[in-house]
């Protein structure tokens, strides 16, 4: 080993004494700027742990000089964004959606605003297009046909309330019975071809002559007389051509037997009042809004 | 430079080099892991987190079994953009009774840390089983098998008991009570007073829709409870944590 200093003699430079098949290794320091950046990092390094939090002591660790945190960052950043809505905000929050002008800046703001709140929030079963998806009991919010009504209170109260939830009282709230306790799988047959009956679709003409008898006895007094529904009751209309959950005669027997149960959650425990009312401009405005 | 030839004393001596090595490596835990265990600023108490129930313990064990966490984060980071769209970020107490936590650090799907209560459970139940029912774009597998794997909570005693072994308080009324608050969970029918009294906020529901107990229902149980505990109404994180 290299107690004794060998000089290599073709470069007159130290060598490690590493020596293998007469190959020797040269030790040649390291470039001077790599050490110096090497130097220079650790001093960053040590510079850095006192600007900002690092070193742990006995019950807390060092703020830092800088007094850098993450939470108060975020806190900023959100009081940032805040502020600059700030008026915004203040006047769609406060404002009456039934008498705000469309070409009022707080209606822009909240229709804009209300898109990205039904992306974050309402797309996952409404659809990111607000088509919903009809067959599985997701209602379809571009069109005409409204279960509690499609104005700006009726919308801003089922958004604020939410449908059939567990976590608000005042939610919209009606219930179906699952008629496969209640009649016959003949009668249900019956009632499920005056149904079909009522929107015009192919049916067993003798059969739904005695299923208008069980409509009238069971279902009208929630479905109205002649199918149209009742919205106050979220009652949806039977005589058009639009089905939640499907209006083939299978689904159908299927909905009479079993009742279905669709619930929405109340999204006044979760959105700031102004993105309710938001949410609630934008979803008006979508083509169905009354 | 003589000081700095002093390495060589360490590179010609194993055992030497062997123990400055194990000192070396040593630093990175002794400074950034050992200190969150005793720093008062990492260990912040909050108001309503409490143990898992039973039937959500089960449902935990069956996200970690599908390897949810390899595309669902639990974790909302302290972003603008993640708490607008995710809610308040998360809190370490969030996750004190999580072993192994679930904090994931890929987002293939989005994070789940606050998914709770957000949807209906039948809303669940259509995007487990078939996701793209309800997700068109969404390029997440289908569980439906949850929902014909019947659970009957044989072990789930046990389950509760490992738990209470690796530090999460159980009392000994919950582990007595483990199997039928297990059951009862997921029957609205049922009386189950005494598990909302053991587990406070805990949700009561028929989860999947069907008469019997199902992975899928201790899944959903398990997901509606995500991000729940904490009041945010009522509670403001100190900021300088």
């Amino acid at each position: 080993m290299a107690d004794k200093q060998e000089i290599d003699d073709v470069t007159g430079t130290d060598t490690t004494g590493h020596e293998w098949d007469g190959i020797k290794e040269l030790n040649n320091p390291l470039p001077r700027w790599w050490l110096w950046t090497f130097y220079g990092t650790v001093v960053w390094g040590l510079a850095y742990t006192i600007a900002y939090p690092a070193w742990p002591l006995i019950n807390s660790a060092t703020t830092g000089l800088l007094g850098y945190s993450t939470r108060a960052e975020v806190a900023e950043r959100i009081a940032e964004v805040d502020a600059q809505n700030a008026e915004l905000t203040e006047r769609l929050a406060s404002a009456d959606l039934a008498t705000l002008a469309p070409d009022d800046p707080a209606h822009r703001f909240g229709v804009a605003g209300g898109a990205s709140v039904f992306l974050a929030h309402c797309s996952q079963c409404h659809g990111s297009g607000a088509a919903g998806v009809q067959a599985a009991g997701y209602p379809n919010l571009l069109d005409d046909a409204w279960l509690w009504g499609g104005t700006l209170e009726d919308i801003e109260y089922t958004v604020r309330h939410g449908i059939r939830n567990e976590t608000d009282p005042d939610a919209r709230w009606s219930e179906m019975p699952a008629f496969g306790d209640i009649m016959s799988d003949e009668e249900i047959g019956q009632t499920v071809e005056y149904v079909l009956s009522l929107s015009g679709q192919d049916h067993d003409a003798a059969m739904a002559e005695q299923g208008m008898v069980w409509f009238q006895e069971q279902c009208s007094a929630c479905h109205g007389d002649n199918g149209e529904g009742i919205r106050e009751l979220g009652a949806p209309t039977l005589n058009d051509a639009i089905w939640l959950y499907g209006g083939d005669r299978e689904t159908l027997i299927e909905t009479v037997t079993y009742s279905r149960f669709g619930v929405m959650p109340a999204w006044g425990q979760r959105l700031d009042e102004e993105e309710i009312k938001a949410v609630t401009l934008y979803l008006h405005q979508l083509g169905g809004g009354e | 430079m003589a000081f700095l030839k002093r390495h060589q004393v360490l590179e010609r001596s194993p055992t030497l080099l062997f123990v400055f090595s194990l000192l070396t490596v040593s630093v990175g835990g002794i400074v950034e892991i050992a200190p969150l265990f005793y720093l008062e600023n990492t260990i912040e108490e909050v108001e309503g987190v409490r143990p898992y129930s039973p039937l959500e313990l089960a449902g935990r064990d069956i996200y970690v079994r599908e390897g949810c966490y390899v595309c669902h984060s639990q974790m909302i980071r302290p972003m603008r953009d993640e708490v607008e769209r995710y809610g308040h970020y998360s809190l370490a107490a969030e996750s004190m009774y999580d072993h192994p936590h679930q904090w994931g650090s890929k987002r293939t799907g989005p994070d789940l840390a606050r998914v709770g209560g957000r949807y209906s459970d039948a809303w669940h139940v259509d995007h487990l089983m078939d996701p793209q029912s309800v997700v068109p774009e969404s390029i997440m597998p289908k569980y439906a098998f949850l929902a014909d794997a019947v659970i009957d909570g044989e072990h789930i005693e046990d389950l509760v008991k490992t738990h209470r072994f690796v530090g999460v308080p159980y009392t000994d009324e919950m582990v007595a009570a483990a199997a039928d608050d297990f059951r009862v969970q997921a029957d609205p029918d049922g009386d189950w007073d005494g598990l909302v009294e053991r587990y406070p906020g805990a949700v009561v529901s028929n989860f999947d829709g069907q008469p019997e107990l199902t992975e899928m229902d201790a899944l959903i149980a398990y997901l509606q409870m995500l991000g729940t505990l904490v009041d945010f109404s009522t509670f403001t994180p100190d900021p300088s944590r």
